[in-house]
C-alpha cells in the first residue's frame, strides 16, 4: 500500500516529531511514503486572507505533482489538507475554476489521485487490525482526549471527513492503543492556532479553555492530528510552576503509536515538546 | 470582536462598507469554519470574512489589526521567493515590523534550542514554477 507524502512546512520545522513519527509508524504498518517531488507551501491562513486564487493555486501545483506520480496523497496537518481537499474540490466542481487554475499552473487536472488525512489512511485504509496487531506495549492507564480541531473536519462539504459535531475515529484508535479515550465535548472546538502569533491573549484564552475542560474530562494529555493546534496547545497554555496546576502535555496520535509500538525512537520525540511529557509517561511506567 | 458573524452579515445587506472593512472582526476570524457549517442558510461566512479581508486591502481601508495583515503579507513573501515558509525569517521580520521584540522570547527561544526553527531555509528548486503561479494570481489594488 503506497501513498505520496505531503509533510508541509511544520513537520520540517516545528512539528518534526510529528513527520519522525509518521515515517516511522509506516515502516510497521508495512505501508510506503513517497514525499512530493519539489513541494510547496499550501499558503495557510495568509493565502486565503489575503488572495483567493492564490490560495487555491499553491496547492494545484502540488496537486499536479501528485497526479504525476499517481498515488494519493497523504497530509499529517489539518491545515495543509483543508486547502488542498479546498482546492481539490474547486477542480472536481466548478468547470471555471478547473481552467482558470490549469492555467496558473499549467497541467491538465484528472481527478485521478485522492486528497487524504492522515488518521483516515490509518484508521480507514490501513486500518485498525492492523494496528492493533502492532501493539507491543499497550497504554493502560493513560487517560486522554482526542481532539481533532477545525480544519480536518469542517466545513464537511469540502472534508468529506467524518460526522463534523460528533467524529469518532481518533477515540477508537487511541482504544486501539491500549489508552483511555475520555469523552467531552470540545474536541472540535477551535483553539485559535491561526491567531496565536498575531493575537495571542485570543488563542491563550481559547487554549485554556479547552485544557480546564479536558482536565474535568479526567484526561491527563490531549492528543493531536494537527501541528498548528500542537505547538499552540503548548506555547499558549497557562499553568506550571507558579500557578499549582501541572501543564497538560499534548501528544500526536502517531507518537502514541510509536509509543505503543514500542519504538525506541520515541524517546527522541518527547524532548522536542514544549511540555514534558515525561514525567506522565514514567508515572504509568510507559 | 466587534460585532460577530451575524451582524457582519446583516451589516453587508446594509452596505454599510467602511464599518466593515474598518472593523477588527475581519482579522479576528479564525476561520475556524464553526458558524458557516451550522449556518441554516447556508452561507460560507468564513469565505465572506476572506472576501471582506480582501475588500479592505483593494480599498485601502483603515486595518484594524495591522499586526494580522502585517503577519500574511511578511508570510506570502516568504512562499513568493522560496516557495515554502521559513518560521525563522517570518517571526522575525515581523517582531521588527510590528516593534513587538519581546514576545513569545522564551517559547521562540526553547523551539530555536530544541531544533525546532531550522536558521537554514529549504527552497523548493522549481522556484520559476512559484513565481508563475504569483503573477498569474496577482491582485490589481491600490497597494
Amino acid at each position: 500500500m503506497d501513498f505520496s507524502y505531503y509533510p508541509g512546512c511544520s513537520l520540517h520545522s516545528t512539528a518534526c516529531e510529528y513527520n519522525d513519527s509518521v515515517q516511522e509508524t509506516f515502516k510497521l504498518l508495512g505501508a510506503g511514503l513517497y514525499e512530493l517531488d519539489d513541494w510547496n507551501c499550501c499558503g495557510a491562513s495568509s493565502a486565503h486572507s489575503l488572495n483567493h486564487a492564490l490560495s487555491l493555486a499553491l496547492p494545484a501545483r502540488n496537486l499536479a505533482i501528485a497526479q504525476k506520480a499517481g498515488r494519493d496523497v497523504v497530509m499529517p496537518c489539518a491545515a495543509c489538507f483543508n486547502r488542498h481537499k479546498t482546492a481539490d474540490y474547486a477542480m472536481r466542481t466548478d468547470p471555471e475554476k478547473r481552467l482558470y487554475l490549469e492555467k496558473a499552473v499549467d497541467f491538465t487536472f484528472s481527478g485521478s489521485v485522492q486528497v487524504r488525512p492522515l488518521l483516515d489512511v490509518i484508521g480507514n485504509q490501513i486500518g485498525l487490525h492492523q494496528v492493533k496487531s502492532l501493539v507491543k506495549q499497550p497504554l493502560h492507564g493513560l487517560r486522554v482526549v482526542g481532539y481533532y480541531g477545525c480544519l480536518l473536519v469542517r466545513p464537511p462539504k469540502i472534508t468529506q471527513f467524518e460526522n463534523p459535531d460528533n467524529p469518532t475515529l481518533m477515540n477508537r484508535l487511541l482504544d486501539t492503543l491500549g489508552a483511555e479515550a475520555r469523552p467531552w465535548s470540545y474536541a472540535t472546538d477551535c483553539c485559535g492556532g491561526g491567531l496565536t502569533l498575531t493575537k495571542s491573549s485570543l488563542a491563550a484564552k481559547l487554549v485554556n479553555r479547552l485544557v480546564d475542560k479536558a482536565r474535568e474530562a479526567g484526561a491527563q494529555a490531549l492528543v493531536t492530528s494537527c501541528p498548528l493546534c500542537q505547538v499552540n496547545l503548548e506555547m499558549r497554555q497557562s499553568g506550571g510552576k507558579t500557578s499549582g496546576q501541572e501543564k497538560m502535555p499534548v501528544f500526536y496520535f502517531t507518537e502514541l503509536m510509536g509509543l505503543a509500538f514500542g519504538l525506541d525512537q520515541a524517546r527522541s520525540w518527547w524532548s522536542k515538546h514544549l511540555i514534558n511529557p515525561v514525567p506522565l509517561l514514567n508515572s504509568l511506567t510507559l | 470582536m466587534d460585532y460577530g458573524p451575524d451582524r457582519i452579515l446583516r451589516m453587508i445587506q446594509l452596505g454599510e462598507k467602511d464599518r466593515l472593512l474598518q472593523s477588527s472582526d475581519i482579522w479576528l476570524c479564525a476561520s475556524c469554519e464553526t458558524c458557516g457549517t451550522r449556518c441554516p442558510n447556508e452561507i460560507d461566512i468564513a469565505r465572506v470574512m476572506d472576501g471582506l479581508r480582501q475588500l479592505a486591502l483593494i480599498e485601502g481601508a483603515t486595518i484594524a489589526e495591522p499586526s494580522s495583515i502585517k503577519f500574511h503579507k511578511l508570510f506570502l513573501f516568504v512562499v513568493q521567493n522560496m516557495g515554502r515558509m521559513h518560521e525563522a525569517s517570518v517571526l522575525l521580520a515581523h517582531k521588527l515590523w510590528t516593534l513587538n521584540l519581546l514576545a513569545d522570547m522564551d517559547s521562540g527561544a526553547m523551539m530555536f534550542i530544541k531544533g525546532k526553527v531550522p536558521l537554514m531555509p529549504k527552497p523548493v528548486k522549481r522556484r520559476s514554477e512559484i513565481k508563475r503561479i504569483y503573477d498569474a494570481t496577482r491582485i490589481k489594488n491600490s497597494e
